[in-house]
């Protein structure tokens, strides 16, 4: 382990440094944040520096596609649904179950444990790998990526793609709902409104060239009949009377 | 790229001095260009011919009082013109201005650094950038921040798709993905004979990968959200978008990334489908053409070129239905870039004049058939059936009749008879009676 560490150069010690904690505390911050959309935020950050140490590991390809795929498009995605539930939306810290927070840290950090105790076990013997063939220039990163994909992993990786898409679809199956009728489209509705028979303007507002504006008074047509259209059929029409619609002295004014 | 500290020092300042100095001229351009469109003068009381317009209102916006909504996620809020910027500015790293040249005795390149897979940096750099525009819109507590940030991470998702795709055929024909290789890839001709016709093709990709080179300028306005896809900051529909909730400084910093993001994708385009910083003539011209710090100008007039062509579409079309939008994207440039990438590899095996012959006959035969079926079998438009029931018009629209007789013009009726005209009851005593007598007809109608 400590000859390992030893082994990376000056700059890669001090990015990773600077980076290692970052990442915990993205890390951290993910199960500590009280909003969703924060979480998310903190996992993003912790994404973004696993894609930084991926480019100091000479992995330039898979760091910058973690990049793209994981914090450009899925984290994405994640905020896309998270935005929808509203800003106010936080955890509730109610216990649901008795006792569940004691169990559940006990347990965390029991798998911490194992965890760490297994990755010890296998990186103490370890020792320290070969020049990369891309670091000498024989074989470039992206070359030897697309070699391991394309040859060796080949079936693997068609049959994870297979699986990727039939899960999209399948799930494009279960969230669609077949329309009931057929779809009327902007044109359907523009010929129906056009149709022979149909008045295709809008429909006069009540209290057109009326006294009144409201609901109830109908409009009037240039020579002084009742437009029906204007009528609703909720509302009894009613006209004002003139001593309704003279001035009511409300300014402190004669007449 | 091995440069001392100083000159990449020097380096990093110029690409953000180029950037600044080019997004306060695109403004200016934008408002002039436009101006000319509509047949007005723009901007041109600040400077010669209104240049310095821009800077004065960089300024006037820097002065204005910052306001944080009460409702605002406040780190979040200031973060968010903080990533887009750095986004923006950073994508610029990898773009190559020219080839090597001697600086103060240091042969370096125009170009601040250049590794393997630059390209993927700034696809990289543009798909962090709308965490900038979704955080925005998101921590303002707005409806209408929230609405724009909604569409602009639907946005750019879908047409990032169709840009990646299109990106790769580039991958695809020069096996490359540092910009700066790509470049010089372009520079070799595509020879081509034509019977006893010889000539060299250039071997700028726009033309090889012509499919490709539509596919990514339609996608690259969506990405930067530029009219006539900018429904994230539909001003007609949700104000401003995600930067209603902005102002002063922070607003300010929305509209540098965006301009910034515009020249980061021309640049792009010209690198990668347009030859870069190469001559848009053959070398034997003018031999000099690609040497020192020449292909500065042809780089910034191809860069200038594509800066016209997004405010000659801003100035011409308008603004697209949101499903329009999408259904654009996912059916019809995502479908085409796939089949094409299909296409282009089928192609590739056939020519490849190492295989077998009929395996080449099998590729390159089955790519045609494929474009052919593809052109002959696109799905086409249903007709529009006409009903069968009598039709006063044209397809249901109003039309006058065939025995249309002009009604006499009612004013010259008027001073005629003047007393037929019956004055319209004022209020009281009205007719009740719904469609008395036909209002539409003059009075003096019936003689």
């Amino acid at each position: 382990m400590i000859e390992l560490a030893q082994a990376a150069s000056t700059g890669e010690a001090v990015f990773f440094w600077i980076l290692a904690p970052i990442a915990l505390g993205g890390a951290v911050g993910l199960i500590l944040a009280r909003s969703a959309v924060h979480a998310a935020l903190m996992l993003a950050i912790t994404m973004m520096c696993l894609a930084v140490f991926y480019i100091m590991q000479a992995a330039p390809f898979l760091g910058f596609v973690q990049i793209m795929v994981y914090t450009g498009a899925i984290m994405m995605l994640f905020l896309f649904v998270l935005m929808l539930f509203g800003r106010d939306s936080k955890d509730s810290m109610f216990e649901t179950l008795r006792g569940q927070r004691f169990f559940a840290i006990c347990l965390g950090i029991g798998l911490a444990a194992l965890l760490s105790a297994g990755l010890a076990r296998a990186v103490s013997g370890m020792t320290m790998a070969p020049e990369a063939p891309w670091a000498t220039g024989a074989q470039s990163n992206v070359e030897a990526i697309a070699e391991a994909l394309f040859s060796t992993y080949l079936f693997p990786f068609e049959v994870v793609s297979g699986v990727l898409t039939v899960a999209a679809v399948g799930a494009l199956m279960f969230a669609h709902v077949a329309k009931k009728g057929g779809h009327r489209g902007q044109k359907e509705h523009s010929r129906e409104r056009f149709a022979p028979g149909v008045y295709p303007g809008p429909r006069p507002g009540p209290g057109v060239f009326a006294t009144s504006d409201s609901t109830a008074t109908p409009a009037l047509r240039p020579d002084g009949s009742i437009e029906p259209a204007s009528l609703s059929e909720y509302v009894p029409p009613r006209q004002l009377t003139a001593a309704e619609t003279a001035p009511k002295h409300t300014e402190g004014r004669e007449g | 790229m091995n440069d001392p500290l100083w000159l990449m020092l020097v380096k990093g300042v110029l690409v953000f001095v180029v950037l600044v100095l080019l997004v306060l001229f695109t403004i200016w351009f934008e408002r002039r260009v436009v101006a000319i469109m509509q047949v007005r003068p723009g901007p041109n009381r600040n400077g010669p011919f209104g240049l310095l317009q821009s800077l004065a209102d960089g300024l006037k916006l820097a002065f204005k009082e910052d306001v944080m909504p009460r409702t605002a996620d406040k780190i979040v809020f200031i973060a968010a013109p903080v990533i887009a910027v750095t986004c923006a500015f950073t994508a610029f790293a990898v773009i190559p201005f020219g080839p090597e040249v001697s600086v103060f005795g240091i042969e370096t390149e125009l170009q601040l650094t250049d590794f393997e897979v630059s390209v993927l940096l700034i696809l990289a750099c543009s798909a962090l950038g709308v965490y900038g525009i979704v955080l925005a819109g998101w921590s303002s507590g707005s409806a209408y921040s929230l609405l724009g940030a909604l569409r602009a991470a639907a946005q750019v998702i879908s047409y990032e798709i169709a840009l990646g795709l299109a990106v790769l055929t580039v991958f695809f024909q020069s096996q490359l993905l540092s910009t700066g290789a790509i470049v010089e890839a372009q520079a070799e001709g595509l020879p081509l004979a034509l019977g006893g016709l010889e000539l060299t093709l250039p071997g700028w990709y726009f033309l090889i990968l012509a499919p490709s080179f539509v596919i990514f300028v339609i996608a690259m306005v969506g990405e930067t959200n530029r009219a006539p896809f900018d429904l994230p900051e539909a001003e007609s529909e949700l104000v401003a978008g995600f930067a209603t909730e902005y102002s002063s400084l922070k607003y300010a910093s929305f509209f540098l990334a965006e301009y910034v993001n515009m020249v980061t994708m021309s640049a792009l385009a010209v690198t990668l489908f347009l030859g870069g910083w190469a001559a848009p003539f053959p070398n034997s011209w003018w031999p000099g053409a690609n040497e020192g710090f020449m292909p500065l100008i042809w780089f910034f007039g191809k860069v200038l070129a594509f800066l016209f062509f997004y405010v000659w579409l801003r100035g011409t079309l308008p603004r697209l239905r949101y499903d329009q939008f999408m259904r654009l994207g996912w059916k019809v440039l995502v479908p085409v870039s796939l089949v094409w990438l299909m296409v282009l590899a089928a192609m590739n095996i056939g020519l490849d004049t190492d295989n077998e012959l009929p395996t080449r006959i099998a590729f390159a035969g089955g790519a045609a058939i494929a474009v052919m079926a593809l052109i002959f079998f696109w799905p086409s438009r249903k007709q529009y059936e006409v009903p069968e029931e009598p039709d006063t018009g044209l397809g249901g629209f109003p039309v006058p009749p065939m025995d249309l007789a002009v009604p006499p013009n009612p004013r010259s009726l008027k001073e005629l008879e003047p007393a037929n005209t019956t004055a319209v009851p004022i209020n009281g005593s009205r007719s009740t009676e719904p469609a008395s007598g036909s209002q539409a007809s003059p009075n003096g109608k019936e003689e």
